[in-house]
């Protein structure tokens, strides 16, 4: 590799930022750090200023004393494990199904998740200081998982996965003080930076997994409709979270569609940040234009 | 165009098939392994510590595991700050909602606020008379500090009770150390005690002598069968198996002529010394056993 290719695949969008400027070199990744932290916020307007907003977690939560929203995931936990829940956790799990399901299932990956932050982190951390060690598992590992889990419940009759899960242990200790769990997001941050690229969120949790197999048939996807500009820079490549899936967008064998299907893609949009040759747009799965 | 993308499509079907087939197993195993560590950590830490006590309207506590969802609800509705969520590495399942009845116990709202926030049924909504709530049982496990034990008049724990005189009550038992006095044994009533844990907060010593556990491990049970003879035969208005020979007692056995019971008890004991020899019989005791050679 030339030290250019390094210097590039160490900070890729250098290009786009001197190309787009600041703004839009990084909108959508600001955008989504305002969507994560926000969410976070109304979550400790309880605790710390008084004025509850969201009350509880994002497990299950309330929203200013009327909305229920649950986790899909640990509904089906539940299930699994032999309760039926009442009707408040389905009216919850079944808003919070349908958001993601016409949305994007891993849109709670890159927009609301915490892990999320910890594992962007990393993964920066890894880039800049060019490592290159470890292994990385197999990225159907977190599927495997995910049956792993509820198997584990069903077998248990209680939802085990819980007791270390490390997106709901996190976000209920910054949201209730808790210390705990941070040894556990220490891990992930260590995994992910000297052991495997994208480790956690891209091979391994079994949230991911269930968020991404709800993406299925998502409206809102990332196209890369400008591929002809494609000059094979790699920033794109080397910025997603999950690369695997913009190579049948953009550099198919055949005459195929520039919409990024695969229910991996987290719409974290960080591919349209990066290309200095506007490749890549957010639009919907019907969108009909082809390749300019 | 030079292709800068890594090759996939190269490798001859079979090595493509056997580096699939590796990859599955070892993601399969990878995952399994996982779910398995999980599973183990939490079987070894699902047996509830002695002082955590489960919200009012808990099920019972291997149907609560699979049916709270950690979500802290009832955390945040209890007005008290009663309720915690363990955290990771507490002896209590991670992120479930718990209380140690000697930090803060619960104050059995009349709404149950808590119950009400749980949005999945691992507090049971049946639950709408918080003196129906048995979030543990109370038992005084230390009789040798408990100050009414030691025949004082502390009354404590049987003052704060909020089912008082139901949960627990102050029984009277002579003192044989004064013999004149009488101690008022707080007793605990598990028909009626909550669990609430307000004894075991407000007793004066530094360590409680009364203290409440979850109801497995604080309750006894009788064999099935056992009938206790007094119930059935308050039951039934009279003695199931008639009128009984009354047999006699060893020491206790009816008065004879001229002897008490003790007196029997006495009969029994060892002869009494014979009498000193007349030649010591007037000097004084002392620790000399007047022996000569
Ligand atoms: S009954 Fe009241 S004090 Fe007791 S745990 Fe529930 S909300 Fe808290
Ligand atoms: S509200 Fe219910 S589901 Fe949520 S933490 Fe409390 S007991 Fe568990
Ligand atoms: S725990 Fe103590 S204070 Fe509460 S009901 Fe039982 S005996 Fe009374
Ligand atoms: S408060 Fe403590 S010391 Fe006082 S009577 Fe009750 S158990 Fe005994």
């Amino acid at each position: 590799m030339t030290p250019a290719a390094r210097r590039a695949r160490a900070h890729p969008g250098a290009e786009a930022l001197a190309v787009k400027g600041w703004w839009r070199a990084q909108r959508w990744l600001l955008l989504r750090r305002i969507s994560q932290l926000g969410i976070l916020a109304l979550f400790l307007c309880g605790p710390l200023l008084g004025g509850w907003i969201v009350s509880g977690n994002l497990s299950s939560s309330l929203t200013l004393g009327v909305l229920p929203l649950t986790d899909p995931y640990l509904l089906l936990q539940t299930l699994a494990a032999g309760h039926l829940p009442y009707q408040t956790a389905w009216i919850g799990a079944a808003l919070v199904a349908g958001f993601y399901l016409l949305l994007g299932g891993r849109v709670f990956c890159a927009w609301v998740c915490p892990v999320n932050l910890v594992t962007d982190a990393a993964a920066w951390l890894r880039r800049t200081l060019g490592i290159r060690t470890g292994r990385t598992p197999d990225a159907a590992t977190r599927y495997w998982l995910l049956a792993g889990t509820l198997a584990a419940a069903a077998v248990s009759g209680s939802a085990v996965w819980e007791w270390v899960n490390p997106v709901s242990v996190f976000h209920r200790s910054l949201i209730f003080g808790l210390a705990g769990g941070l040894w556990l997001i220490l891990g992930i941050f260590l995994y992910d930076l000297l052991i495997a690229r994208h480790g956690w969120c891209g091979h391994l949790c079994p949230m991911g997994a269930f968020y991404s197999l709800l993406g299925r048939f998502a409206l809102l996807r990332v196209t890369a409709s400008g591929r002809n500009a494609c000059d094979d820079c790699m920033d794109c490549f080397a910025i997603c979270p999950e690369p695997q899936v913009i190579r049948p967008a953009l550099k198919p064998t055949g005459p195929a569609s520039p919409i990024v299907t695969s229910v991996n893609c987290t719409a974290c949009g960080r591919c349209i940040d990066v290309c200095s040759k506007n490749v890549f747009k957010i639009t919907h799965r019907f969108d009909p234009r082809s390749p300019s | 165009m030079n292709h800068p993308l890594p090759p996939t499509q190269e490798a001859p079907p079979a090595a493509s098939r056997r580096r699939f087939l590796n990859t599955v197993a070892a993601a399969a195993g990878g995952g399994c392994l996982l779910a398995l560590g999980a599973g183990l950590y939490a079987r070894q830490a699902s047996a509830l510590p002695a002082q955590a006590l489960r919200p009012p309207g808990a099920l019972a506590e291997a149907d609560f595991l699979a049916a709270c969802v950690r979500c802290g609800l009832c955390v945040r509705d209890c007005p008290y700050k009663t309720l915690q969520l363990a955290d990771l590495g507490d002896p209590v399942a991670t992120g479930t909602p718990y209380f140690t009845a000697r930090a803060v116990p619960c104050e059995m709202c009349e709404d149950i606020p808590c119950v009400k926030a749980c949005p999945t049924g691992a507090l049971d909504h049946a639950l709408t008379d918080i003196n129906a709530a048995r979030m543990g049982l109370a038992a005084l496990v230390d009789h040798e500090s408990c100050l009414n034990f030691l025949g004082l008049r502390c009354d404590v724990c049987y003052r704060v009770c909020p089912v008082i005189d139901k949960a627990i009550t102050l029984e009277s038992q002579h003192n044989p150390r004064s013999d004149r006095h009488a101690m008022l044994l707080p007793t605990v009533h598990s028909d009626a005690c909550t669990g609430c844990g307000k004894c075991e907060r407000s007793c004066v010593l530094p360590q409680p002598a009364i203290k409440v556990f979850p109801i497995t491990l604080a309750q006894g049970a009788l064999p099935a069968h056992f009938r206790k003879g007094w119930e059935e035969k308050a039951r039934h208005g009279g003695s199931l198996i008639g009128e009984q020979v009354e047999l006699p007692v060893r020491g206790l056995d009816a008065p004879l002529a001229g002897r008490t019971p003790l007196e029997g008890r006495v009969s029994t004991a060892p002869a009494p010394l014979p009498p000193p020899p007349a030649a010591v019989a007037n000097t004084p005791r002392s620790l000399d056993s007047q022996w000569k050679p």
